[in-house]
């Protein structure tokens, strides 16, 4: 089933790895370079499903994801995290902003199309 | 479904790759620039360590496993920086900027699949390795917290099992799970139909749901956890797989997996961290939700110590979290949003650009030709027609002035390079200079930009190396021990305007002088004024240091840099105060594909005279002209004689009049200043044309930069005005004296390639 996923990341080769990978397998994707243009991207739209980046200029992915869970809007909207095969800290500290779930990068297209399947109703 | 899986799915995503690198670079230097004179913030350290950052999840993504391996170290130098670990001092400033040129140079060779040698880089590394092994206790926080021991053991037990369960090969595996979430799975967004879903993708599955703690409708909490199942799976999947169905959940939820034997026995039974509770101190790296939440390490250490403690014993100080502390305050809002044009950017190639441009470029030839025949046609002028080609020449040169500035890009990727020049060569002369760099936001051609970074260097170390003292000579001439270079662009007049100033020594122009005597760039006995002796710098083979050094010496020295700029259409010039300094200005056209121009007509020809060359025009009386001795005519101007060249003449036409009181002088200047006049008989008017080259499309032709297609058709010279003006004149009579000694001595014949061949080829 085709869903709506925004991904967010500051590096402009992980969003087109990000974005060619989900829209290879029908998913419509909207881009975001950090958490502030993904709040704004997220005004007046809601989607299926949202994937951060962690290390990100001006508002960061743990920040973002706190912020989408104090929203009731995206209370119930399963977030992934990208992080680092290294940074497991930052892994912890995503889930406890309320991250439903990671993908380590670099990650392989099977592999993220999986975990997309994994936490999308 | 899948997208079509080549070897590398995302090889086609490198170039992008290599793109961004060069802008996390361009950006880097100068934020290390900023490191390297105090004046930074703590957004600036974690800049850099994003740039280093996302290069090594780029480089990992590609498998570029030596720029891997390098950033993974760099990134934990820049995370002690930016965590305020590291005293920012000269020491570091060096491995900073050692790590940075090695991680470009790792970078230009993936990008040219290379592979460096073995002990490339490995001084930078050792660098860095000194830092991180002098503070150990000060280890990142990320890494602090990984506590890999934990999970490597995790891992070799999971191995273990597995190796067990496929012991029976081919056969099918019995799990009993026992799964119970908690309401924290429901805060993440989990969803456990979502885990029986992916359960029963495994195999043959039968599910008991307990729904004891199932309270009345009224005490029901939508969003609490009441539901218990266990899950009978038979699968020929193995462990391994069960896990990952339960990777984002374990810690929100009581599991037990119990693996069956082919007679029901229990063979292993596994308890998630979460069910057996604070009494299993391997899964430490599971902290509570709640005090990983606070983001205050101090509230709630103790799981969190005790995972480092096994790491590294002893030396911990400050581990977990820490990151959130330090990271600035999001800024939100309208402000926030409009100082980030970025995402609203698009990358294209620079071939459809270009194609762009030629496109509109044919446009504007084609409207100006359709506007030559309407005025032709003694139509009338308020017609429909008349006024339509009114504003269709409008929107024409709207859309060409648009298009133009897609090709535009601020100078700043360039002028973030010199800081590093400056330094380096500073240090090599033992010289102490501040950079200054104003106007970064200026745009300019992309081509432009491109050919701007190498004269841009060589000026930067010339001012460096010639223009300022010494500390002592500084000290001693009454000045400051720094010396200051400003580095400035501008736009005036349609064009750049890059100004490098120094406060240094200024020229000397008694050593310029007999220099250029000595060399025989000027004669003996030339007399020439301040301004023309400080622009012999510029004068090919010209060098004023007292010994060449390897800086910016060797003979390839000011003459190189002027001709790249006039390569560029630009021109450059210095203005120098003995004792107070010097400073050298670049004017560039903003672009290299159209130019405003005054159509001149001489004999039968047109030519086109770049506006920005022309002074004035004028209409010498007999009175005001002189001829000189080799035939030649110069002219009074409010008492200065300048020199006029006849276009006609010039080009071949050697019957023309050489009696400019008979037609028409357009002054202009040249390079350095120079002024000369161009005889012609009559102006045609001004025009913006497009730029097609004479080079690709003929051969280069002396005193002639390029070409254009008028509006009826026709191939038009531009002319090359600083050419024009170090060209010797044919001479009328035999020469005796020559009228302009500073002029460099030229031999080159001019070759006038017929407008009907040049038809041919750049139509």
């Amino acid at each position: 089933m085709s869903k709506k996923i925004l991904a967010v990341d500051d590096s402009k080769t992980m969003r087109d790895m990000v974005s060619f990978t989900l829209k290879g397998a029908g998913h419509d994707v909207l881009l975001a370079d950090d958490g502030v243009n993904a709040l704004s991207a997220l005004t007046g739209e809601t989607v299926d499903l949202i994937i951060t980046d962690i290390n990100m200029p001006n508002m960061n992915g743990i920040e973002l994801v706190e912020k989408l869970r104090a929203d009731p809007r995206f209370r119930a909207t399963p977030i992934l995290i990208l992080t680092t095969e290294s940074d497991d800290g930052l892994k912890q500290r995503g889930r406890a902003a309320g991250a439903t779930g990671w993908i380590v990068k670099p990650f392989v297209p099977e592999k993220l199309l999986k975990v997309v399947d994994k936490v999308c109703a | 479904m899948l997208p079509a899986m080549t070897d590398d799915p995302f090889a086609q995503f490198k170039l992008t790759f290599f793109e961004e690198c060069t802008e996390l670079l361009t950006d880097m230097e100068q934020n290390l620039g900023l490191v390297e004179s105090g004046s930074f913030d703590n957004e600036t350290l974690h800049a850099i360590f994003r740039a280093v950052h996302s290069i090594k999840a780029g480089a990992d993504a590609f498998s570029f496993k030596r720029m891997v391996a390098f950033t993974h170290r760099f990134e934990f130098l820049l995370d002690l920086l930016r965590e305020e670990k590291l005293a920012v001092d000269e020491p570091l400033v060096d491995t900073l900027f050692k790590s940075f040129d090695v991680l470009s140079d790792l970078v230009s060779f993936a990008q040219n699949g290379e592979e460096p040698d073995a002990e490339y880089g490995q001084d930078a590394l050792a660098a860095i390795e000194g830092y991180l092994s002098g503070d150990v206790g000060s280890q990142p926080a990320a890494e602090a917290t990984t506590d890999k021991p934990v999970v490597e053991e995790k891992t070799d037990q999971a191995v273990v099992e597995t190796a067990d369960v496929q012991s029976k090969e081919e056969g099918i595996n019995h799990f009993r799970i026992e799964f119970t979430p908690k309401e924290a799975m429901y805060r993440h967004a989990n969803e456990p139909l979502l885990i029986i879903r992916e359960l029963m993708e495994l195999g043959e599955i039968t599910t008991t749901i307990d729904t004891e703690r199932l309270p009345e409708l009224a005490k029901l909490e939508p969003e609490d956890a009441y539901f218990s199942w266990v899950f009978e799976l038979k699968t020929r999947y193995g462990r391994d797989d069960v896990d990952e169905v339960f990777e984002f959940v374990i810690d929100d939820c009581d599991l037990t997996i119990v693996t069956l034997g082919d007679d029901n026995e229990v063979v292993s039974v596994d308890v998630s961290p979460g069910h057996a509770g604070d009494d299993d101190d391997d899964f430490g790296f599971f902290v509570d939700d709640e005090a990983l939440k606070s983001g205050v390490v101090d509230a709630n250490p103790k799981p969190v110590e005790e995972v480092v403690a096994e790491t590294k014993p002893a030396e911990v100080k400050a581990p977990a979290a820490a990151p959130a502390a330090t990271t600035p305050a999001a800024p939100t809002g309208p402000t926030a949003k409009a100082a980030m044009p970025k995402s609203a950017s698009i990358r294209v190639d620079v071939d459809r650009v270009d194609r762009l441009v030629n496109m509109v470029g044919e446009l504007v030839i084609t409207q100006s030709m359709l506007a030559q025949e309407v005025n032709n046609s003694a139509m009338d002028q308020s017609s429909n027609v008349t006024n339509g080609m009114e504003e269709l020449s409008m929107h024409i040169r709207e859309l060409q002035e648009n298009v133009m500035s897609i090709r535009m890009q601020p100078v700043k990727s360039v002028f973030a390079r010199m800081p590093r020049i400056v330094r380096d060569v500073s240090k090599k002369v033992g010289k102490k200079v501040k950079l200054i760099t104003e106007g970064e936001t200026t745009e300019v051609d992309k081509t432009v930009i491109e050919e701007l970074a190498d004269p841009l260097t060589h000026m930067i170390r010339n001012s460096l190396d010639h223009g300022l003292e010494t500390p002592e000579e500084r000290l001693a001439a009454g000045k400051g021990e720094e010396g200051t270079i400003r580095l400035s662009a501008e736009h005036r007049g349609g064009r750049i305007v890059i100004e490098i100033t120094d406060d240094g020594r200024g020229i000397n122009r008694e050593k310029v002088l007999s220099l250029a005597k000595e060399k025989g760039v000027v004669a003996e006995d030339a007399s020439l004024s301040d301004e023309e002796i400080d622009n012999l710098i510029f004068a090919p083979g010209f060098s004023t240091a007292d010994e060449v050094t390897d800086l910016s010496g060797r003979g390839v020295g000011m003459d190189v840099v002027r001709r790249n700029i006039q390569a560029l259409g630009g021109r450059v010039s210095v203005t120098s105060t003995p004792g107070v300094g010097a400073r050298f200005q670049l004017t560039l056209p903003l672009t290299l594909a159209v130019l405003d121009g005054m159509i001149v007509g001489a004999s039968d020809e047109k030519y086109v005279i770049p506006i920005n060359n022309i002074i004035e025009t004028v209409r010498p009386p007999s009175s005001d002209v002189e001829t000189l001795i080799d035939g030649n005519k110069v002219i009074r101007i409010r008492g200065e004689y300048i020199r006029v060249v006849s276009v006609a003449r010039m080009f071949g036409d050697v019957n023309a009049s050489n009696d400019p009181s008979k037609g028409l002088v357009v002054l202009v200047e040249a390079d350095g200043g120079k002024v000369i006049g161009l005889h012609v008989d009559m102006l045609a008017g001004q025009q913006q044309v497009v730029i097609k080259s004479l080079e690709t499309n003929y051969r280069a032709v002396k005193g002639i930069a390029s070409a254009t297609i008028l509006g009826d058709g026709s191939v038009c010279l531009i002319l090359d005005i600083d050419a024009l003006a170090r060209m010797e004149v044919p001479k009328i009579k035999k020469p005796e004296l020559m009228a302009d000694s500073f002029v460099p001595k030229q031999t080159e014949q001019t070759e006038m390639p017929s407008a009907e061949h040049l038809e041919a080829v750049t139509a």
